[in-house]
C-alpha cells in the first residue's frame, strides 16, 4: 500500500508523460529483437512515404499543411495520431492500473476539449488563418508584436512538451528495445527530422496516420484478448479488479480530493487541448471549413474510443498481470501496457506493442518539430523580420533550416535533462497552451474590441503565470526539490492563470482602444464566417 | 463584393444562428463536464455506488460512458447542421453579393 501511495504522489501530473524517476531507475532490458524488428519495417515505409512526399513538396503551403490536400477523415486520423502519443497509451494504462477510476476522469478531461474545439475553433481556423494559429491572433493587430509573443509561446510549449517527449522516448526505448538512453534519443532525432526536412506536413500526416493505425489496432487487440478472458465482459473484468483491490479501485481517489484542484485540471487540459500549436496546425491540412469540422468529428470518436480501450487495458493489466509484478520494474506502472501484451501475447506482441509506442513518440516529435518549425520561420522570419516580403524559396529554405535547428535541439534537451523527472513538463506545456494561447485566439476571434495591447499582454501573462505556478507548486518545490511545503498549493495552476490571462486582455483593450483593429474585425469576422474558399470559388468559377 | 456581402441581411442571420449554436452546445458540454467534475470532487463516494441495486454497472463508469458518447454525438449534430444549413446560406450570401456585384 505504501509503494501505492508513493507511485499515485509520484504520478501526480504524469498520466500524461511516462517519464520520471521510477524509470530511470529501471535496468535495462535485454534487447528485444521482435521490438526492433517491427520498429525497422515502419520506419522502412515511412521512409518510403517520405522519399514520396518530398516529390510533392514544392512551395510552403506543401511543407506546412500538405497543399491543404488532406480529407476530412485522413485528418480526422492524423489528428488523433497527433494526440494519442505514447504518454496516452502507456501514461493513461499505467493510472488505470495503478489507481482505477481516476484515470478516467483524466480521459474524460482530455476529450472534452475536442467538441469544444470543434464549436467555436475549427471553423474559424480554418477560414482565417493560413499556417500558424498566430495567423489569426494577429489578423487585424500589430503583426510584428502579436506574432513575435505568439512564437514565443508557442514555442515554449513545444520546447516543453519535447522535452517530455524526448526524455520519455529515451527512457521508454531503453527498456523496451535494450538499446542506450543516449542512441534512443539520437535515432528519434534524426528520424523524425528526415520526415519532416524532407516530406514536411506532407509525409508528417502520413506518418501520424499509420501510426494512428497501428496504436488504434494494436491496443483494440490487446483489449479483445483481455475482455475474452471475462465473457467478453467489461463488467466482468471491472468486477475482478474490485474482487482483487477493493471498491477503492472503481471509486475517485486522492487524485481529485480536492474540488479546486479537479476544476483546475479540467481547464489546463480542457482549454490546453484547444492551445496545442501542433493541433491547432492540423486544421490548415484540408482544403475547407467543412473538411475541418468533419475531421474533428472523426478526431472526436476515435479519441474517446481510445480512451475506453486504454481503460480496459490498465484494469486488464491491474487483474490479469497484477499490480506488484509491474510496479516492480517500474514504479510508475508504464509498462503496464507492455506488461499485458507479453502476458496475453507472447514476445512477438510485446514487440509489437513495444514497436507501435515508439513509432507514436516519433510521430508526436515530428508533429511538434513542424509546429516549431512554423513558428520561427513564417511567424518570425518571414512577418516579423521581412515584414511579409519574402520570397517563397527564402521561406521554405528557412522553415528547413529551423527544423534542423529544432531537431539538434530536441536531442539536446533530452540528453541534457536525462535522468530528470520531467513528468512535470507535459502539465506545463498544457497550462500554457491554456493560459497563453486560449485566451488570446479567444478574444481575437470573438471579440470586436480587443486591441494590440491587450493580445501582448494576455499573452505575457498566461506564459509568466503558467511557469511561475507551476515551479511554485507541489509537483515541483516538494516532489522534485524536496521543499518540505510549496508556495503555491496547487498542482495545476489553470484555474488561476486562464481567467487571469483572459481578463488582463480584456483590462488592458478596455484601457487604451485601437480604432483600427476593431475597424478590421468586421472583415475578419466575414472571412471567419464564410470563408475564403466560398468567394474564390465563384471567382474562379465565372472568370 | 466583401462590403455587399456583410450588409446582406443573410449574413447578420447567419452568424446569428451559428453562434448561438455553438455557444449553447459548447455550454451544454461545459456544464454536464464541470458537473461531472464537481460530484467527483464533492461526493465521491456517488460515484463509486452502483447505478442501481444488485447492478455491476457503477454511476461513475456509467457517466463517463454517457459522456464520450454523448458529447461525439453532439460533435455530429454540430457538423450536420453547420455542413448542411449554414453552408448553404453561405453559399446564398456569396452568390447574391456576385450577382449584385454585376
Amino acid at each position: 500500500m505504501k509503494r501505492l501511495l508513493t507511485a499515485l504522489h509520484l504520478f501526480a501530473f504524469t498520466a500524461l508523460a511516462y517519464a520520471g524517476p521510477a524509470i530511470e531507475a529501471t535496468e535495462k532490458q535485454a534487447t528485444n529483437w521482435h521490438a526492433i524488428g517491427m520498429f525497422m519495417v515502419f520506419v522502412a515505409l515511412t521512409m518510403g512515404i517520405t522519399y514520396w512526399a518530398a516529390g510533392r513538396t514544392k512551395s510552403t503551403a506543401d511543407f506546412y499543411t500538405a497543399g491543404g490536400g488532406i480529407t476530412g477523415f485522413q485528418n480526422g486520423l492524423a489528428i488523433a495520431g497527433d494526440y494519442m502519443s505514447a504518454a496516452t497509451l502507456l501514461g493513461l494504462t499505467a493510472m488505470t492500473y495503478t489507481q482505477g477510476y481516476d484515470a478516467y476522469i483524466y480521459m474524460l478531461a482530455f476529450f472534452v476539449g475536442w467538441p469544444v474545439i470543434l464549436f467555436l475553433m475549427a471553423e474559424r481556423l480554418r477560414n482565417l488563418g493560413k499556417f500558424t494559429f498566430a495567423d489569426i491572433t494577429s489578423y487585424r493587430l500589430d503583426q510584428g508584436k502579436v506574432r513575435t509573443m505568439a512564437a514565443v509561446s508557442s514555442l515554449t510549449v513545444v520546447c516543453f512538451y519535447l522535452i517530455a517527449q524526448m526524455v520519455g522516448a529515451g527512457n521508454l526505448i531503453k527498456l523496451m528495445f535494450g538499446i542506450p538512453y543516449e542512441l534512443a534519443v539520437v535515432i528519434v532525432g534524426c528520424v523524425m527530422l528526415l520526415y519532416v526536412l524532407f516530406g514536411g506536413m506532407i509525409a508528417t500526416t502520413w506518418v501520424q496516420i499509420i501510426k494512428a493505425g497501428l496504436l488504434l489496432m494494436g491496443a483494440t487487440l490487446l483489449a479483445l484478448v483481455v475482455l475474452s478472458k471475462f465473457g467478453w465482459s467489461p463488467l466482468a473484468l471491472f468486477d475482478a479488479a474490485r474482487e482483487k483491490y477493493g471498491d477503492a479501485t472503481l471509486a475517485p481517489g486522492k487524485l481529485v480530493s480536492n474540488p479546486l484542484e479537479a476544476v483546475s485540471l479540467g481547464i489546463a487540459l480542457m482549454f490546453g487541448t484547444a492551445g496545442l500549436p501542433h493541433i491547432l496546425m492540423r486544421f490548415y491540412t484540408v482544403k475547407d471549413a467543412k473538411t475541418a469540422r468533419k475531421s474533428v468529428f472523426y478526431a472526436t470518436g476515435l479519441i474517446g474510443f481510445f480512451y475506453l480501450v486504454t481503460f480496459i487495458l490498465g484494469f486488464g493489466a491491474s487483474v490479469l498481470v497484477g499490480r506488484g509484478a509491474i510496479t516492480a520494474i517500474d514504479k510508475g506502472g508504464n509498462m503496464a501496457a507492455p506488461a499485458l501484451a507479453e502476458v496475453l501475447g507472447g514476445n512477438s506482441f510485446l514487440g509489437f506493442i513495444s514497436a507501435v509506442a515508439f513509432a507514436t513518440i516519433l510521430a508526436v516529435v515530428a508533429g511538434l518539430t513542424l509546429s516549431g518549425a512554423a513558428a520561427l520561420s513564417h511567424d518570425l522570419w518571414t512577418h516579423v523580420v521581412k515584414k511579409g516580403n519574402c520570397p517563397e524559396k527564402e521561406q521554405l529554405s528557412v522553415a528547413r533550416k529551423a527544423t534542423v535547428g529544432l531537431a539538434i535541439l530536441a536531442i539536446l534537451l533530452g540528453i541534457i535533462f536525462k535522468g530528470q523527472n520531467v513528468a512535470f513538463m507535459v502539465g506545463l506545456a498544457f497550462a500554457i497552451a491554456a493560459s497563453a494561447n486560449f485566451p488570446a485566439l479567444v478574444l481575437s476571434m470573438m471579440w470586436r474590441g480587443f486591441t494590440t495591447r491587450g493580445a501582448v499582454a494576455s499573452m505575457v501573462t498566461g506564459t509568466v503565470s503558467a511557469i511561475t505556478l507551476i515551479v511554485l507548486s507541489p509537483t515541483v518545490m516538494v516532489d522534485l526539490l524536496g521543499a518540505k511545503e510549496s508556495i503555491s498549493p496547487l498542482k495545476n495552476p489553470g484555474i488561476i492563470t486562464v481567467p487571469l490571462s483572459f481578463l488582463v486582455g480584456i483590462l488592458v483593450s478596455l484601457w487604451k482602444p485601437e480604432p483600427a483593429a476593431q475597424e478590421g474585425y468586421s472583415g475578419a469576422e466575414q472571412r471567419m464566417t464564410l470563408g475564403p474558399s466560398a468567394v474564390e470559388a465563384m471567382e474562379e468559377k465565372h472568370s | 463584393m466583401y462590403e455587399r456581402m456583410r450588409a446582406n441581411p443573410k449574413f447578420q442571420l447567419l452568424v446569428a444562428r451559428r453562434s448561438r449554436y455553438a455557444w449553447l452546445l459548447s455550454f451544454t458540454v461545459l456544464i454536464v463536464f464541470y458537473g461531472f467534475v464537481m460530484t467527483v470532487a464533492f461526493n465521491p463516494q456517488a460515484i463509486g455506488q452502483p447505478v442501481s441495486e444488485g447492478s455491476m454497472w457503477t454511476r461513475g463508469i456509467v457517466f463517463g460512458l454517457f459522456i464520450f458518447v454523448s458529447f461525439w454525438i453532439l460533435t455530429a449534430l454540430y457538423v450536420r447542421r453547420a455542413n448542411g444549413e449554414f453552408d448553404a446560406l453561405t453559399q446564398e450570401i456569396v452568390q447574391e453579393a456576385w450577382k449584385g456585384n454585376k
